[in-house]
């Protein structure tokens, strides 16, 4: 917005030290549902341009909507599993504003009666989370993030703005309008303002939003991939002098597409709205605009000449009154939710908090899991995913989950190890060779002729080699160095090309050196 | 060709293409030559499609040398409505913003019409976007009153009923959201039929004011209304608003034509002033046939009544300023100013300035204030607690009555011009029949007489409960078949604006 400059920002330290944030997250998510929300198309990602559309999702004059059960039954799900209550009657609303986008250029979506009302979902901060800040006694810090409301919508069509500098609609040359998305099912929730977190702002909202991703995705109610747009963020933030005991005025931050960036986003505005407060100015109620490459917010459309929505309740539809046994019918039915779920494991699987943390992080919980069911130890199951895989997977850009080898073929790999018939150098050709499309990992050992060599005799001849090209080390070993057998072992490992059990060589050079 | 085909009613002509004594082409024929021969002083038609009138009527006649069964008004000619979509056929709703539109799909209606082997003659004349009571809205120009072409066949449907009153089809399909079927049908001298509201899909029939829009049957006799009713109506799964009820034995209680032992009330809120006093003598003589054919006649008072035509102009207005937000140049029809230098915004509002009339566009902007914050409790909530109300007044009235019964409107067909500058005195040709759109019940008009003041037919109204539309029918035909008995004709042999 020309004209209008902020003043410089505040570090972020001296910002929390002063004032005391707020946030609010408004979070809309994709229904993974099989159609759209009011008529048959499917509601697929993708697709060429305007071929998922019919005329009640174009909108065309004279068509209207049937609601889908599934979405309903979905969004009842959510609501559920956070703990909210379902109305026993509510209705859609008109949302009319004017966009092209927009079919009908008014969103069916629900108002003041909304499906799921007054949840909570907790977010659990880790000890290296909580450290940093100060706060506390550095361990591990739960809060409880309270849910206003949860309510469905239809999704709009996509914009492209072709010809600008910016990628948005003013300066475009052209715009290319695709429908494919409009009138897929979109969650809407919404928090309670969170209070109290203080320097924790920006971790809180990042662990909310985790936590929310890995509900919907216990849930299956979406495959709540960010990058794809089906789980979107708005970041709400103000800004309150320590102890004034009133809330600041807040701003809306959109485009936020990923979790970092809900941390990063939370940040910057917390230093930008000090900032603006330290200069005696003050913030502005407004939509701002995330920068994944920046990271700095831009304002938008100014709320305060905001467009009056009008909404009124949706005539084209009935009421919804969904019946109290049906609900109930999707009680029983929900999964087991992450959090007690990664509660039980650990406890199962005797892991520390932070060990969990790091298996949550690299996205590999299902996959161990998986891999223990099929027999490898917590511990082996954890080795490979997290070191071996990940790097892999890391390499490639790729998910853990997308790799193309099983948690049965991980587990496979784990036992051959713990048999002695590899070892893990071993280990990582036949892993490679499973991500090769080589087969089965038992497959891998006998095309690629992998096993450890066990036959002493060939290793003694090898370790002779060794003693003879080395004649200073071995005269170490005899002194008493055992320490130095390392450089032998290493030579014998070269020259059996490392099919040898290291820790047997290391052995048969002391028998041969030292006689113990 | 025979132009007696043309003076046969529905019911009439269905048997004869059943009975082989004249094939659908045929009668399909004599009447795409009435529309030729009348219709330049009509213009009830936007749009005639004679080619595919004559293929579905060629389909019946196959049908029917196939040895296969027929529905109960196949080979039927009809005019439709310009305001449901037809795949094969223009769409324009009589708006400039529409002109051209060709629907990528059918209405529902259009659909079981289609199926039922009634040939669709055309598309009819109406007031833009269904809004008005004298198709002086329209954007194509007016329809004429084919008992005197210099006064106005009522409105919005008004094309529809001219075409029935003109004997240039026997059926038509009108739609109804503050009397949009009965007004015309009554100042046309014609049945006008209001169903139930989601007794008849609404799938396919571009909006005006979705909580009242109602599909119904346009004819020249009871009977014929309510063979069109059945065969137009049912559940419909496209409509979520669709009632999912058998419909009402309408076609029964229309044979039935039998009044005795019901108890009518009529609504004294609706007989008083600012009624033409030839209006009054013809409704006071039809409930005085009413007893003499064995019913009950009582007084029941609707208090709430005289806000509707308030409470109406609020809640129409703003769900036309919604559902009228989707014509924007950007997907279909009108397109202005898209020179290259205009902004989106600017094409949309210049499209709409330009394709919209000004009555569209005065409820437009009454709608968008109604709803806007800060207003919306004062206007829209407000007139939804009326709407309650007067859903109310009719609870009560139908546990003491079986049907109400009021003059269809305040006066008879008004010259065109008339009140084209004069917005209240246009919305008061709707006073009566607004109550039955705000309740979603059923009601109809039917002739009764020609007012003595000016020669010019007058309506009665009879309403019924929601979905007990078949009690209106049974209380229609009787009056039908009494005045036709006493006057020994039909009412529109009287009719000689065509002459």
């Amino acid at each position: 917005m020309p004209g209008r400059t902020d003043p410089a920002l505040v570090g972020y330290d001296e910002a929390v030290a002063r004032y005391e944030p707020l946030i609010g997250l408004e979070t809309h998510v994709e229904l993974g549902t099989v159609t759209k929300l009011f008529c048959g198309c499917p509601a697929t990602f993708g697709g060429a341009p305007n071929t998922h559309v019919c005329p009640v999702c174009l909108g065309l004059p004279g068509s209207l909507p049937v609601p889908s059960r599934a979405a309903i039954e979905y969004t009842i799900r959510i609501g559920l599993a956070l703990n909210c209550s379902i109305a026993e009657w509510c209705r859609f609303a008109r949302k009319n504003y004017f966009y092209p986008d927009m079919p009908k250029n008014f969103q069916i979506s629900q108002y003041d009666e909304p499906l799921c009302t007054d949840g909570w979902l907790e977010v659990t901060l880790g000890e290296d989370e909580v450290a940093p800040s100060g706060q506390g006694d550095g361990g591990p810090r739960t809060f409880r993030v309270g849910i206003e409301r949860v309510h469905l919508e239809e999704d709009t069509g996509k914009s492209q703005h072709k010809g600008g500098a910016t990628g948005r609609i003013h300066g475009a040359d052209y715009s290319l309008v695709d429908y494919n998305r409009a009138g897929i099912p979109l969650v809407e929730i919404v928090t309670r303002p969170v209070e109290g977190t203080g320097a924790l702002a920006p971790a809180v909202a990042h662990a909310y939003v985790k936590e929310l991703r890995d509900l919907l995705r216990a849930l299956g109610v979406s495959d709540v991939r960010m990058e794809e747009g089906s789980l979107r963020c708005d970041v709400n933030t103000s800004l309150a002098p320590r102890g004034s005991g009133r809330w600041g005025t807040r701003t809306e931050t959109k485009n936020v597409n990923s979790l970092r960036s809900v941390q990063r986003a939370v940040h910057y505005e917390i230093e930008r709205q000090a900032g603006v407060l330290d200069a005696g100015a003050r913030v502005i109620q407004e939509t701002r605009h995330f920068h994944e490459d920046s990271g700095v917010t831009t304002p938008g459309r100014s709320k305060e000449e905001a467009q009056d929505y009008r909404y009124f309740p949706e005539p084209d539809l009935v009421p919804l009154a969904p019946p109290r046994d049906w609900v109930e019918q999707i009680r029983g039915s929900l999964p087991e939710l992450p959090a007690v779920r990664r509660a039980r494991l650990q406890d199962a699987w005797g892991i520390t908090a932070a060990e969990m943390t790091d298996i949550r992080n690299a996205g590999a919980l299902e996959e161990i899991e998986q891999t223990i069911a099929a027999g490898a130890s917590p511990a082996d199951a954890r080795k490979w995913w997290l070191n071996e895989l990940a790097r892999r997977a890391n390499d490639t850009g790729a998910e853990l989950a997308s790799l193309p080898i099983t948690p049965a073929d991980v587990a496979a790999v784990a036992a051959l190890v713990r048999s002695g018939a590899l070892n893990d150098r071993l280990a990582r050709q036949v892993i490679e060779g499973v991500l090769a499309g080589e087969g089965s990992p038992d497959q891998v050992v006998a095309a690629r002729g992998l096993a450890v060599v066990s036959d002493d005799a060939a290793l003694n001849a090898a370790v002779d080699e060794a003693i003879a090209a080395r004649p200073d080390v071995a005269d170490k070993i005899r002194g008493g160095k055992v320490a130095a057998a390392g450089a032998l072992v290493g030579a014998v490992m070269t020259a059996t090309r490392g099919q040898a059990d290291a820790a047997r060589v290391r052995e048969l050079i002391l028998t041969r050196l030292t006689g113990s | 060709m025979d132009a007696s085909l043309t003076q046969m009613s529905a019911a009439a002509l269905a048997g004869a293409v059943a009975a082989g004594e004249v094939t659908a082409a045929e009668v399909t024929d004599a009447h795409l030559a009435r529309i030729a021969a009348t219709d330049d002083r009509v213009h009830a038609f936007l749009h005639v499609a004679g080619g595919r009138a004559r293929e579905a009527a060629r389909a019946v006649d196959e049908r029917r040398a196939a040895g296969r069964p027929l529905g109960p008004l196949a080979g039927v000619p009809l005019a439709l409505k310009d305001v449901f979509t037809t795949i094969d056929m223009p769409t324009t709703c009589g708006s400039a913003i529409l002109d051209g539109w060709r629907p990528p799909y059918d209405a529902t209606i259009t659909r079981r019409l289609r199926e039922a082997g009634v040939v669709i003659l055309g598309k009819t004349n109406m007031d833009e976007f269904a809004m008005g009571s004298s198709t002086e809205n329209s954007a194509f120009g007016p329809s004429h009153n084919p008992w005197d072409p210099s006064r106005v066949p009522g409105g919005s449907s008004g094309g529809s009923a001219a075409a029935v009153a003109a004997y240039q089809a026997p059926l038509g399909i009108g739609t109804d959201t503050g009397g949009s079927i009965r007004q015309p049908g009554a100042v046309c001298g014609v049945v006008g039929v209001k169903p139930t509201y989601g007794g008849s899909s609404r799938y396919g029939l571009v909006a005006f004011a979705s909580s009242l829009d109602t599909p119904g049957p346009i004819a020249r006799t009871v009977l014929d209304a309510a063979l069109l009713h059945e065969v137009m109506s049912g559940h419909d799964p496209c409509d979520s608003t669709s009632v999912d009820a058998p419909v009402p034995p309408v076609v029964a209680a229309a044979r039935q034509a039998d009044v005795s032992g019901m108890t009518i009330g009529v609504v004294p809120e609706f007989t008083g002033e600012g009624f033409q006093p030839g209006v009054l003598a013809r409704f006071g003589e039809a409930v005085e046939l009413l007893e003499a054919l064995g019913a009950k006649v009582t007084e029941v008072s609707c208090p709430h009544f005289s806000y509707a035509l308030p409470a109406y102009y609020l809640i129409a207005p703003s769900e036309c300023s919604s559902n009228l937000a989707r014509f924007d140049a950007m997907r279909y029809g009108l397109r202005a100013g898209d020179d290259g230098t205009r902004s989106a915004e600017e094409v949309m509002a210049l499209t709409r300035a330009q394709g919209f009339g000004a009555e569209v566009k005065r409820r437009i902007m009454l709608g968008t204030y109604a709803l806007s914050s800060g207003y919306y409790d004062a206007y829209y909530g407000k007139a939804q607690q009326v709407r309650t109300l007067i859903i109310r007044d009719f609870e009560a009235a139908f546990e003491r009555v079986d049907v109400l019964v009021s003059p269809t409107t305040p006066t008879t067909a008004f010259p065109l011009g008339e009140r084209v500058d004069d917005p209240m005195a246009m919305y008061l040709a709707d006073l009566c029949t607004i109550p039955s759109d705000l309740a979603g019940n059923a009601a109809l008009s039917v002739p009764c007489g020609l007012s003595p003041d000016d020669g010019l037919p007058v309506g009665l109204q009879v309403m019924a409960p929601v979905l007990a539309d078949d009690r209106m029918y049974r209380v229609g035909a009787a009056v039908e078949a009494a005045l036709d008995s006493r006057r020994g004709y039909p009412l529109l042999n009287d009719a000689r604006g065509l002459a």
